[in-house]
């Protein structure tokens, strides 16, 4: 199937038709996406779950192309549940972006796939990493990715405030990413949240008459 | 030296553009315009003082984006026009009128332009308004942003806007909006502009840098 599949036309502008999110949060992470997946004009997918495991308590949020992100995120959830085994202890999220940032920057030419990795492990708890095409990587309080994402950087900027709490953050996530998806033709749908602690993982969906409502001009 | 090969600096060839955040609110008894100040050649910045709102009239302003040579020209015309259309009527032009001319020129000469121009002014039929004249449309809308730092701000605006602010709520709206924008638009900073335009006159204001308000990551 073709989860945002981008026809080679488009690649070159570097489309990325979704809008991706993380916070940290004392003793966690929040992530968020939308759920829409086109191909061209037709929304192939209005129900699609950008939110991919790696391992138990470590997310990715996957923009870009869906082969490329699927293939790099396979690859890396079995070096890391390789490594766990060997290391005889849950991973770090650190480990995991690492792993992704290698293989991105590796094959930046091929690829086209922008990351957030994000997770809760025992020595750093909440951590939100950010791999974007071209492969570098940063650990950032909050990340945005995706078409959509532009649209919201400054709401992100005016908004974020460290310290928040768990409920907070996922109220902030699903703002956010409503906003982004009422500005981007690329995103929509629903709104796919998950918050990562160290207790384990609680994911939820916001449906559409349910998202939170702001003014359009 | 690694590839100095032209005997002329790169930005004497690239296109003057007005890279931009611009932004006008509707209030209660007028409008407040804003922009920023920078006009870059490709990577350089030519001039970092820019007044990107230009008056079309005694109570009328015009906001720039784009290519700075385009707007500047589309800016200078309808003053001109509107000068003689002001005598003509014999009292102030509306400020739909003054949009109108604009939209005018956008869209006859829209292939050859690359120009976006927002309108906002008062008149005594309607108070207060702010018009698009992108492409060459001309719609009236509660507030416009414009230009490309406009990206970034468009969930900012449409959390924060509310109807019926007051005058002082749309000028820290705006200068709110200017900043975030300029934190993260390449192409869009150096001071803030305010013009708030109401029955009385208008009246400019310039907020150096260091007065801008900050956020989180600074």
């Amino acid at each position: 199937s073709c989860d945002f599949y981008v026809s080679p036309a488009r690649r070159s502008s570097g489309f990325r038709a979704t809008t991706i999110m993380a916070v940290e949060f004392d003793g966690g992470v929040v992530i968020g996406a939308d759920s829409r997946t086109t191909t061209g004009a037709y929304i192939a997918n209005r129900v699609t779950d950008k939110l991919t495991p790696i391992h138990d308590r470590i997310f990715c949020c996957r923009s870009g192309s869906a082969a490329d992100t699927q293939a790099i995120a396979d690859a890396v959830s079995y070096q890391l549940g390789f490594h766990s085994i060997e290391l005889d202890e849950p991973p770090l999220v650190q480990t995991a972006a690492n792993l992704f940032k290698q293989m991105c920057y590796r094959y930046r030419e091929e690829l086209m796939a922008g990351i957030i990795v994000a997770g809760w492990d025992k020595r750093r708890g909440g951590q939100v990493y950010t791999v974007p095409m071209g492969g570098m990587l940063v650990r950032q309080p909050v990340s945005v990715g995706g078409s959509g994402s532009s649209y919201i950087y400054g709401f992100i900027d005016s908004k974020y405030k460290s310290g928040m709490t768990k409920e907070e953050c996922l109220r902030f996530t699903a703002d956010a990413l409503a906003l982004a998806m009422e500005r981007d033709g690329s995103s929509g749908g629903v709104v796919r949240l998950a918050a990562i602690t160290e207790s384990g993982l609680e994911r939820s969906v916001i449906l559409g008459n349910q998202l939170p409502t702001f003014f359009s001009a | 030296m690694l590839g100095e090969s032209s005997i002329q600096p790169e930005w004497l060839s690239e296109e003057v553009k007005t890279g931009t955040t611009i932004i006008a609110i509707g209030y209660e008894g007028g409008v407040v315009l804003g922009s920023d100040s920078r006009v870059s050649a490709g990577a350089s910045v030519v001039n970092r003082v820019m007044n990107k709102l230009s008056p079309l009239h005694d109570k009328i302003y015009c906001a720039l984006s784009g290519s700075a040579a385009d707007a500047q020209t589309i800016a200078e015309i309808v003053n001109y026009q509107l000068d003689v259309h002001s005598i003509e009527v014999g009292e102030d032009p509306l400020v739909r009128s003054a949009a109108t001319l604009v939209k005018n020129i956008s869209y006859k000469y829209k292939e050859e332009l690359s120009a976006h121009l927002i309108v906002a002014g008062w008149d005594r039929r309607a108070g207060g308004q702010v018009y698009v004249t992108l492409d060459g449309l001309l719609s009236m809308q509660p507030f416009a942003v414009g230009g490309s730092g406009s990206s970034y701000i468009y969930g900012f605006v449409d959390a924060e806007y509310r109807k019926g602010m007051t005058k002082k709520e749309s000028q820290e709206f705006v200068v709110n909006a200017l900043t975030l924008a300029m934190g993260r638009d390449g192409s869009s900073g150096g001071v803030a502009y305010l013009v708030t335009i109401d029955q009385e006159g208008a009246v400019e204001r310039c907020i150096p840098g260091n007065e801008l308000p900050t956020f989180f990551d600074q």
